[in-house]
C-alpha cells in the first residue's frame, strides 16, 4: 500500500475512487445501449398500457407499492419502469442520430474553414454566428408547429442548430494544425489540399472531436427532454424521459416518483457520458500510449 | 565547369506590413533582398546567420512554400516560375525535398512510421503496395532504423532516431537536393555526431545535394563544401567554406566566427574576441548603405553612405563590404 | 582561495512514477565557490536540470522529491528545511535563470513591475527606494536607457533583450548563488558572446557564484572555471576548464569532447558515440556508461567506480583511471 502510494502520490481509496469513475459510467452508457436494442424482451409492460384502477402506485420499496410495479406507475396507471426503458430507447436513438449529424456538418465545416481560411472561412464563420444566436428553442418549436410532431421532427430540431458548436472549435484545431510542419512537409510531398485535410487535419481533431459528442450526449438528452416536457418533442403517448418528468409534474406532491426517476436517468446519462468523454480522450491518444 | 543543380539570381522577398481598417501597407520587411548563390551537384551549400538574416525564407521560397517578390530559381537551367503545374508535379516536386528542425513536430503523430515514409511514394507515384512496402524498408535499413518498428507511432522514438526517420522519408523518391533546415540543432550533442555523419555517407552514396541552413559555424564547416553569410536580408560573404574560414574577409563573419570559437581561458589572450555592439536591425528598416555598419567596429565615413558591391576576391571567394581583406 | 557558498554532498533526487522509481539525480557531490562559475555539462536526462530544480526546491511533490543528501548554502543545509524558509531563500540568496526568456516573463506586467516584484519581496525598502534599485539592476545587465524600460512590456524586447530582463530580475536582490539552466541556448552567437561577457562582468562586481548548465562546449570554455560532466544521473568528472578540454580522463567526457565539430580546424569525420543514454528506470548494473563506452572491462559492467583524485581539484568515477 504504501509503496503505491510513493510511486503516484494517491493512497489505494484515491486510487479506486479514480478507476471507478469510468467504469461505471461504462456500466451506465453500456446498460443504456442494452435497453435501446432489447427494450421490448425487458420491459415488463407494453409502455402505452394503462391500468386505470392502479393509479399512482408508488414503488415496490415503499409502502403501498407492489412488485407488479417495481417503480410504481403514473397517473394513467402506466408502469414506470417500461415507459423509462421505452423512454430511454427514444430518448439514446434521437440523440445519437442528432448527434451524428450534428458532428459531421460541424467537423467538415470547422475543417474546411480553418483550414481554406479567407473568404470561405469568414461566410462558414458568419453562418455558425447565425446559427448560434438563434433561440434553439424557439426554432424547435416553430419546427414542432410547421411540420407537427414526431420522432424525426424532434431529431431536425436539434441537429439544425447543433453544428454550430462543433464548427467554432474544430476549427480553431484544423486553424493550428494547418501551421503545424508535418503539414508543411505533406506540402512539400506535393500532397493535395484535400488530402492533406482527410490524411492529416482530420485525425488530429478526432480527439477534440471525441470530447465534445461524448458532452453532447448528455446535452442532446437533455434538450430532448426539454423539448418533451414542452410538449413540442416527442408526441404523446410515446414515452420518452423529458415527457414523463412533464407529465408527473402535477403529482410532485403526492406521485413524486413519476417525475424523479426520469430525472434521475437523465442526469445519471448525462454524467456518463461527461465522464466517458474523458476517458475515451486519454485512452485513443497514441502520445499516451505505454511505452 | 561545375555542374550547377539549382541556381538563385536576386532573390527577393518582401512582405507587406499593413495597418487600419482599411489594411493599407505602411511599410515592407526586407526579408530577403538580392539574394544569389549556386548549389552543385553532390555538393552542399550552406547559409548561414542569425535569426532574421533570411535564411528560412531563401530555402522556403526554393520549396516554393513562399513566393518570391522577384529574382529567379533556375533548377538545371530552367526558370521554376516558367514550370507548368504538371512539370512542378512530376519534375520537380519529387527532385527536392525537406527535412526541417524540429524532429518532434515535422511528423504526424497520429501516423504510424511505415506510412509517414510511404507518403511521398504514395502521392507521387503509381508504385502498389508491395512495392512501396519494399521501399519503405530498404530506406530505413540506409538510415540505420530497425525495420520492424514500422508500426510504431513519432512519439515512441528518440530525437536522433525521429531525424532518421525524416531524412528516410526525404529520400523516398531520390531527391538530388534535400533541403536542411538545422538538422541538429534539436539533437543531443552526442548524437549530433551520428546524423551529420549518416547524412555525408549518403551524400557521397547518392550524389546528393544539400542546402544547409544553421547557425552553428562549426557544423557548417563539417558539413559543406559551400558556405554562404546572411546577415539582415543579403548574402555578405560567400564561396568555399575552407576558404571562408580560414581567411575571413568581411568583419561580420569574423565577429561570428570569434564568438563561435572555442577558447580556452589562458587563449583568450592571444585570441582577441570580438564583441558585436547592440543588436541585429530590423528588416522593415535596415540601415543605409552598408547594412552592418551600425555594428561594425571597422565601419568607415562612405559604409553609412554607399551600398558595397559583391566582389570576387580569388577563385572561389566573394564578399560584399567596402573594405575587404 | 575564496570561501564554498555552495556544498552539495551525495544528493540524491528521484521522481515517482506508475512504473517505478526513475532516480534522475543518484548521488552527486560538487561546490561552488564566491566568485566562481562551474558549469554542469551533459546530454538531455543527464539529471543536470533536476539538480537545479533540486538545489532551488522546486520540485513537485509527490511525484519529485529529494531522497537523500545534503545541500550547504554558506553552512545551512537547504533539504530540511520548511517551505516557508525556503521561499525567504528563493530570489534572495538564490536565484536562477532558464532557457526560454519567451516564457520566463510574464506577458502582461512591465519589466519594471516584475524586477520590482523580487525587490518588494526580499528587500525591506520604503517604497521611494524601489525605483532606484530597479534602475540599479537594469544598469547592472547594461540595459540602455533604464528609466524607459521600466514601462516596457516583453513583447517589445528582442530574445537578448529579454534574457537581459531576466537576468535583472534574478540579480536584484544580490544573491549568493545564481543558477542559470541553458540561458544562451535560445540565443544567436553573437548575442550570445554579449551576454557571456556580460556575466562575467556582473560576477566581477557582485562576487556572484554562479552555476552554468550547458551542452555547448563553447560556452563553458569562455564561461566556466571548472566543470562538472554529469550522465545518467552521477557526475562522471569534475575538473577545471581547462584540464577537462587538454587532458579528459573519463571515456565519456573525451568521446563527448570528441563528437563536436571544431571550427579552429576541418574534422574529417567526426566521433560519434554509438547508443543512447540508458532508461534511468533500467539501469544497468555496474558503470552507466559502460554499454556505449569503447574501452570499458569487465569489471566496469560489474561495479559502479569509485570517485577518485587525479590532480588538483580533478575527480573522476572510472575503473581506468587509479
Amino acid at each position: 500500500m504504501k509503496a503505491a502510494k510513493r510511486y503516484t502520490g494517491l493512497s489505494r481509496g484515491a486510487r479506486i475512487v479514480r478507476s471507478l469513475t469510468f467504469i461505471i459510467p461504462m456500466i451506465i452508457m453500456a446498460g443504456l445501449v442494452f435497453i435501446t436494442i432489447f427494450a421490448p424482451l425487458i420491459a415488463p409492460y407494453e409502455p402505452t398500457e394503462q391500468h386505470m384502477l392502479e393509479r399512482r402506485l408508488p414503488p415496490a420499496f415503499m409502502e403501498g407499492g407492489t412488485t407488479k410495479y417495481i417503480l410504481g406507475t403514473d397517473h394513467l396507471g402506466r408502469d414506470i419502469l417500461s415507459r423509462m426503458i421505452y423512454g430511454g430507447r427514444v430518448s439514446l436513438s434521437v440523440s445519437l442520430l442528432a448527434i451524428m449529424i450534428t458532428a459531421g456538418v460541424g467537423t467538415i465545416m470547422g475543417i474546411t474553414s480553418g483550414f481554406i481560411g479567407g473568404r470561405t472561412d469568414g461566410f462558414l464563420m458568419r453562418l455558425t454566428d447565425i446559427a448560434m444566436s438563434f433561440p434553439n428553442l424557439l426554432i424547435a418549436m416553430l419546427l414542432s408547429v410547421g411540420v407537427g410532431p414526431g420522432f424525426w421532427t424532434v431529431v431536425f430540431a436539434l441537429s439544425i442548430l447543433g453544428w454550430a458548436g462543433y464548427s467554432r472549435m474544430i476549427r480553431g484545431e484544423s486553424l493550428r494544425l494547418r501551421n503545424s510542419d508535418f503539414v508543411m512537409q505533406a506540402r512539400v510531398n506535393g500532397v493535395s489540399n484535400l488530402g492533406i485535410m482527410f490524411k492529416h487535419i482530420f485525425p488530429n481533431v478526432v480527439n477534440t472531436l471525441i470530447i465534445i459528442m461524448t458532452l453532447q450526449i448528455g446535452m442532446m438528452i437533455l434538450a430532448e427532454s426539454a423539448l418533451s416536457y414542452l410538449g413540442i418533442g416527442i408526441p404523446a403517448p410515446t414515452p420518452s424521459w423529458g415527457s414523463m418528468v412533464s407529465d408527473g409534474r402535477n403529482d410532485l406532491d403526492r406521485a413524486w416518483w413519476i417525475s424523479t426517476f426520469p430525472g434521475i436517468a437523465i442526469g445519471l446519462v448525462v454524467l456518463s457520458g461527461n465522464f466517458l468523454g474523458d476517458w475515451i480522450r486519454d485512452k485513443t491518444d497514441p502520445r499516451l500510449r505505454r511505452l | 565547369m561545375a555542374d550547377v543543380l539549382l541556381e538563385g539570381r536576386n532573390l527577393t522577398k518582401h512582405y507587406p506590413v499593413t495597418r487600419g481598417l482599411l489594411q493599407h501597407v505602411v511599410g515592407w520587411v526586407r526579408a530577403v533582398d538580392g539574394v544569389s548563390f549556386t548549389i552543385e551537384r553532390g555538393k552542399t551549400l550552406s547559409l548561414v546567420g542569425e535569426s532574421g538574416a533570411g535564411k528560412t525564407t531563401t530555402a522556403k521560397a526554393v520549396l516554393l512554400l513562399e513566393r518570391l517578390t522577384s529574382g529567379t530559381i533556375l533548377f538545371e537551367g530552367k526558370d521554376l516560375y516558367k514550370f507548368s503545374h504538371s512539370e512542378l508535379k512530376t519534375q520537380y516536386r519529387p527532385k527536392i525535398q525537406y527535412v526541417q528542425q524540429n524532429p518532434w513536430s515535422s511528423m504526424n503523430p497520429r501516423m504510424r512510421l511505415r506510412d509517414i515514409i510511404a507518403e511521398p511514394l504514395v502521392t507521387n507515384t503509381k508504385m502498389d503496395r508491395g512495392e512501396i512496402r519494399n521501399r519503405v524498408g530498404e530506406l530505413l535499413a540506409n538510415v540505420g532504423l530497425d525495420p520492424a518498428s514500422i508500426d510504431h507511432y513519432p512519439h515512441e522514438f528518440s530525437g536522433g532516431q525521429r531525424q532518421r526517420i525524416a531524412v528516410a522519408r526525404a529520400l523516398g523518391l531520390n531527391p538530388s537536393l534535400v533541403v536542411l533546415d538545422e538538422p541538429v540543432s534539436a539533437l543531443d550533442v552526442s548524437i549530433r555526431a551520428q546524423i551529420m555523419n549518416l547524412l555525408k555517407d549518403l551524400q557521397d552514396k547518392y550524389n546528393l545535394s544539400y542546402l544547409v541552413i544553421a547557425h552553428n559555424l562549426a557544423t557548417v564547416r563539417y558539413m559543406s563544401h559551400d558556405v554562404a553569410i546572411m546577415y539582415l536580408g543579403q548574402i555578405v560573404e560567400y564561396g568555399d567554406t575552407e576558404e571562408v574560414f580560414q581567411k575571413p574577409l568581411h568583419p561580420y563573419t569574423k565577429a561570428l566566427i570569434s564568438a563561435s570559437m572555442l577558447t580556452l581561458p589562458e587563449d583568450e589572450q592571444e585570441v582577441k574576441q570580438i564583441i558585436l555592439t547592440g543588436e541585429m536591425p530590423s528588416p522593415m528598416n535596415p540601415p543605409s548603405g552598408c547594412r552592418f555598419h551600425t555594428r561594425c567596429a571597422e565601419a568607415k565615413e562612405e559604409c553609412s553612405r554607399d551600398i558595397p558591391e559583391m566582389v570576387s576576391v580569388g577563385v572561389k571567394h566573394m564578399v560584399k563590404c567596402h573594405h575587404h581583406g | 582561495m575564496s570561501e564554498i557558498v555552495l556544498q552539495v554532498e551525495n544528493l540524491h533526487t528521484s521522481f515517482f512514477t506508475n512504473q517505478g522509481e526513475v532516480k534522475a539525480v543518484d548521488g552527486i557531490s560538487f561546490f561552488v565557490r564566491e566568485s566562481e562559475t562551474f558549469g554542469i555539462v551533459g546530454e538531455s536526462g543527464c539529471g543536470k536540470s533536476v539538480t537545479a530544480l533540486s538545489i532551488m526546491r522546486l520540485l513537485q511533490e509527490p511525484g519529485g522529491r529529494i531522497t537523500g543528501g545534503k545541500i550547504i548554502l554558506e553552512g545551512t543545509d537547504l533539504v530540511p528545511l520548511s517551505k516557508k524558509k525556503m521561499r525567504a531563500y528563493r530570489g534572495r540568496m538564490i536565484s536562477m535563470i532558464l532557457q526560454d526568456p519567451m516564457s520566463s516573463l510574464n506577458p502582461v506586467y512591465t519589466v519594471g513591475n516584475q524586477i520590482g516584484e523580487s525587490i518588494r519581496l526580499h528587500q525591506a525598502l520604503p517604497e521611494n527606494m524601489v525605483e532606484p534599485a530597479i534602475i540599479e539592476s537594469l544598469r547592472l545587465l547594461k540595459i540602455p536607457t533604464p528609466e524607459t524600460m521600466l514601462g516596457n512590456y516583453p513583447f517589445q524586447l528582442s530574445g537578448g533583450m529579454r534574457q537581459r530582463v531576466v537576468g535583472a530580475i534574478a540579480m536584484s536582490c544580490r544573491p549568493r548563488l545564481l543558477i542559470a539552466d541553458e540561458p544562451t541556448t535560445a540565443l544567436d552567437a553573437t548575442i550570445q558572446a554579449q551576454y557571456i561577457a556580460l556575466f562575467e562582468d556582473i560576477q566581477k562586481k557582485t562576487n556572484v557564484a554562479i552555476i552554468f548548465i550547458t551542452h555547448d562546449f563553447g560556452v563553458v570554455a569562455k564561461m566556466c572555471h571548472r566543470v562538472g560532466v554529469m550522465y545518467a544521473g552521477k557526475i562522471v568528472e569534475t575538473a577545471p576548464t581547462r584540464e577537462i578540454f587538454k587532458a579528459p580522463q573519463h571515456p565519456y567526457t573525451s568521446a563527448l569532447i570528441n563528437s563536436v565539430p571544431r571550427l579552429d580546424r576541418k574534422d574529417e569525420r567526426l566521433f560519434s558515440i554509438e547508443g543512447q543514454p540508458p532508461s534511468l528506470l533500467n539501469l544497468p548494473p555496474g558503470c552507466r556508461f559502460a554499454p556505449r563506452c569503447t574501452v570499458a572491462r569487465e569489471t566496469c559492467r560489474q561495479q559502479e567506480p569509485p570517485e577518485v583524485s587525479v590532480g588538483a581539484d580533478h575527480t573522476v568515477s572510472c575503473w581506468r583511471v587509479k
